[in-house]
């Protein structure tokens, strides 16, 4: 397995009493969409925010690019090429959309310490964020406040500012919540292109889209993974069936 | 040095402390319950010290004036929660500042237009003046004997009631959750005067018990309540424990330093320099051991890590 | 509603036009109220970028304007008694000249703004603002026990600092200078709104979490505009030393910071002429009203208490409506 992109090794969090991952290694392949699925409360939020570095895990190590990346912090793991979007919209509401994409190509360019020449007049930059919104189909809402925006659009948005970082890899938590159905149809199709330009690690709870996508799932259960394999084997798997999809379906 | 000067400061740094804990735990308890932020506390400790003085200057008792101070100072806080803070639960922290520094204004302009621009004074009932010999020989003021005793009494009272009664349970609950408390069916907007008036009580109260070692006057409210601050950053946001250690912290290391720092630079320094230099560090070392304590812990002694 | 640019605009002609008709009509008094707004307006131009566009609730930032008036303060006072500020580890001269104050008052209240942020930056939200309180305290305290520069009672400069080519004790000629100085100030505030640096402080405000996760340093984007921060406010505070020809404890005093706050507020927080307007009303107020009451304070708290809780957005809020997306 030289391909890995992303691994987490045994991590381990507890929330007081509350073991919220018990011993969770994943990994992430070139080329791949990594599906994370499991009930409400299984501890999916508490992996995605181990792998990008916003909680540390009380035991274990997540290795990135061959590297160990555990001691990193989120903007450490982020300049690696690691990028994410946030299931609850983390957006500069008050600015506009093609300032927040902005955001993200200052970035991946260091240009941040840029005190004098506007940002919007940064042709790089900006060149950078209108290739980023057109790839997501919000090019036509650009100059609007982000606060305007309906939902759907700010998932979009998500994707753009995770795009303009042109990641190694994405990790994606519940970029189809509150789509619809044309739009997750829509956002199905390109993640199934991006997963050639970085594997997905991708979190989510629309099943079509996850059967759809998704190489291979893994099942976390009461902060456990309890399988790991292809579409078929999940689906013909018996704990699956009983601890989760029974439930589901 | 002498043992029972190095006494004699201890207990004036623990008066001292026992003080600013009245102050410090209503702050707490009200940024933990509600999570405001609020300067106007000064203020309620202001306005405890004029009742306490107005109602001493008419009948002479002091007793009566701590009531007056204790009742004024709870009402002031209900209706100033009534009429303004109310509004502020739900705004971020800089309206909170503002609309707060806004009624010190109307506080203590208000104060100065009733009372004058000049200090007034509350004396030292006799029952309560001259000094008492403590065990070791130390002689020690009688007054601030029983000021460091009635302190520690409300604390203790405080943390009984936080951790007995009806109302403490919903007070603990609050700091909690909020929904939760709404669904259990108390009356919410109630509760919050009730603890508002509690912490506005307790500021008036000490407000009241300083007057009398120090001179009433308008602004009298802002430094201590400054200082309150400083305790309630070493002790934790929201814990009334914490409250108590950072305040004896502060307290003791406030007098001590004034004290000792000059004489220590004497031992190896000119007096007159030295007086300067031990005066200027004194006056700095409760914001240094604030320093010390945030770099250690950024969320202060018995606060509640993110 | 008016245009935000037609306001501005407006407002700066205000700024010319009654200094200019006070020269005309000999009333040096109202030049002088212009320059205390002009100085007053530069401090909280300061904050401004800290407290608007970062969302750094400093309640301290008298600390800044302080030390510009003691940095003033000092040297002057020793210019004046022809003593050395200092001799060991090298010898350093008290001077009267302004461009050497203003740049030893921008330097030392960088290195205290850069301290202060260290450490205050550890913490969010209500930490933040206590301690930002209690370090200006610290400062107050300090500079009353520093016997050496006249404690309690501050210190006297006897005549006004000197710039090439001016005269500053003509009260014109000292607005004209002060006004420059804030036009310089608020041209680079406006290119530095909108740089980079700016977009991504304002994000930082707004969404802390979506910066760090693009590989920005959230905390260190707001050291930075921190520490210009106290360097502007400290630039105000040796012109306010050198208006008044004084300098005491009071100007680190905890009120003053409040003082600043408002400022920011009564004219539109995170606005470029937010403060510009914000100082301007309040010196009005501090005029007109404490010309009618002794106690003029109360209709000050009770105007301040009407903007937070009715009229959000301040004076340039209200008169022209939400800020426009400048794209």
């Amino acid at each position: 397995m030289t391909d890995l992109v992303l691994e987490t090794q045994g991590i381990s969090k507890a929330f007081g009493a509350l073991e919220a991952n018990k011993d969770i290694s994943v990994d992430l392949a070139a080329g791949e969409i990594h599906a994370i699925i499991g009930p409400n409360g299984a501890g999916k939020s508490t992996l995605i925010a181990q792998v990008c570095g916003a909680q540390q895990p009380d035991k274990g190590r997540v290795r990135f690019l061959g590297e160990d990346v555990t001691d990193l912090p989120v903007r450490g793991r982020a300049k690696k090429g690691l990028g994410r979007t946030f299931q609850i919209s983390a957006l500069a509401m008050e600015d506009t959309v093609l300032q927040n994409v902005v955001l993200g190509a200052m970035g991946a360019s260091s240009t941040v310490w840029h005190f004098i020449k506007p940002a919007l007049a940064d042709q790089v930059l900006v060149d950078r964020a209108e290739l980023a919104l057109e790839r997501v189909g919000l090019s036509d809402v650009r100059s609007q406040r982000t606060a305007e925006l309906s939902h759907g659009q700010r998932r979009q948005l998500e994707v753009a500012i995770a795009l303009t970082l042109q990641p190694k890899a994405f990790i994606m938590d519940e970029p189809m919540a509150g789509l619809g159905s044309e739009g997750s149809k829509q956002l199905t199709r390109f993640l199934d292109e991006l997963r050639n330009e970085a594997p997905i690690l991708l979190v989510e709870h629309d099943m079509d889209a996850v059967f759809a996508l998704a190489d291979r799932i893994s099942v976390l259960v009461y902060g456990e993974i309890i399988a790991t394999g292809t579409v078929e084997e999940i689906r013909r798997n018996k704990d699956v069936q009983r601890a989760y999809l029974g439930e589901a379906e | 040095m002498p043992i029972v000067l190095i006494a004699e400061q201890v207990l004036n740094g623990l008066q001292f402390g026992i003080m600013l804990f009245l102050m410090a735990a209503g702050l707490t308890l009200i940024f933990g319950v509600m999570g405001l932020i609020n300067l106007a506390h000064g203020s309620l400790y202001m306005v405890g010290a004029f009742a306490a003085a107005a109602v001493a200057g008419w009948t002479g008792s002091f007793f009566l004036a701590l009531l007056a101070a204790l009742i004024a100072a709870a009402c002031a806080g209900a209706i100033v929660e009534i009429v303004v803070i109310r509004r502020l639960y739900d705004r971020d922290h800089l309206d909170q500042v503002l609309a707060t520094f806004a009624l010190i204004l109307i506080f203590s302009e208000g104060t100065r237009w009733i009372f004058g621009s000049f200090p007034l004074f509350l004396d030292i009932p006799d029952y309560l003046a001259g000094p008492v010999t403590l065990p070791g020989g130390i002689q020690y003021p009688l007054y601030r004997i029983t000021l460091i005793a009635a302190g520690l009494l409300v604390a203790s009272g405080l943390g009984l009631m936080i951790a007995k009664t009806r109302i403490g349970i919903q007070i603990r609950a609050g700091e909690n959750d909020r929904e939760m408390i709404a669904a259990l069916g108390v009356d919410i907007s109630k509760l919050y005067t009730l603890v508002f008036a509690l912490g506005a009580a307790l500021a008036g109260l000490a407000g009241a018990l300083v007057g009398t070692i120090q001179s009433v006057e308008v602004g009298m409210g802002e430094p201590v309540l400054i200082l309150a601050f400083v305790v309630i950053v070493i002790g934790g946001i929201g814990s009334i424990k914490g409250a108590l250690i950072g305040s004896i912290l502060v307290g003791l290391t406030d007098t001590l330093g004034g004290v000792f720092l000059p004489q220590f630079f004497q031992l190896f320094m000119e007096p007159a320099s030295a007086t300067s230099i031990g005066s200027s560090l004194a006056s700095m070392a409760i914001y240094i051991l604030m320093s010390v304590i945030l770099i250690w812990r950024p969320t202060g002694l018995f606060g509640s890590r993110p | 509603m008016i245009k935000e640019t037609y306001l501005n605009t407006f407002v700066l002609s205000l700024f010319i036009l009654i200094p200019l008709w006070a020269y005309l009509a000999d009333e040096p008094f109202t030049i002088t109220l212009m320059t205390r707004a002009v100085i007053f307006a530069l401090a909280a131009v300061g904050l401004n970028l800290a407290l608007g566009i970062g969302g750094l609730v400093s309640l301290g930032h008298a600390v800044f304007f302080g030390l510009g008036g003691y940095a003033m303060g000092v040297l002057a006072h020793h210019a004046q008694t022809f003593t050395a500020v200092a001799e060991w580890p090298f010898l350093i001269e008290g001077t009267k000249s302004m461009p050497v104050i203003w740049l030893v008052a921008v330097v030392i209240s960088s290195l205290a703004a850069l301290l202060i942020g260290i450490l205050s930056l550890r913490t969010t939200g209500v930490y933040f603002i206590m301690i930002t309180l209690a370090f200006g305290q610290m400062f107050f305290f300090f500079s009353i026990s520093w016997s050496e520069y006249g404690g309690e009672d501050g210190l006297s400069i006897y005549v006004r600092n000197s710039f090439p080519g001016l005269n500053t004790l003509d009260p014109i000629q000292f607005y004209g200078l002060c006004f420059a100085i804030l036009c310089v100030v608020l041209f680079m505030m406006a290119r530095l709104f909108k740089s980079p640096f700016g977009l991504a402080l304002n994000a930082a405000r707004q969404t802390p979490e979506r910066v760090e996760t693009v590989g920005l340093n959230a905390t260190r984007l707001k050291l930075v505009a921190f520490v210009v921060s106290g360097a502007v406010t400290g630039l105000a505070g040796a012109l306010f030393a050198d208006l008044n020809r004084f300098v005491s404890p009071t100007m680190f005093s905890w009120q003053l910071s409040g003082e600043i706050i408002v400022f920011v507020i009564i004219g539109g927080v995170g606005r470029l002429f937010g403060p510009v307007v914000g100082a301007g009303v309040f010196v009005a107020l501090e005029h007109f009203l404490g010309g009618l009451s002794e106690f003029w304070h109360i209709y000050l708290g009770a105007l301040l208490l009407a903007i937070v809780l009715f009229g959000r957005g301040g004076v340039i809020g209200i008169l022209s409506g939400r800020e426009k997306i400048h794209d």
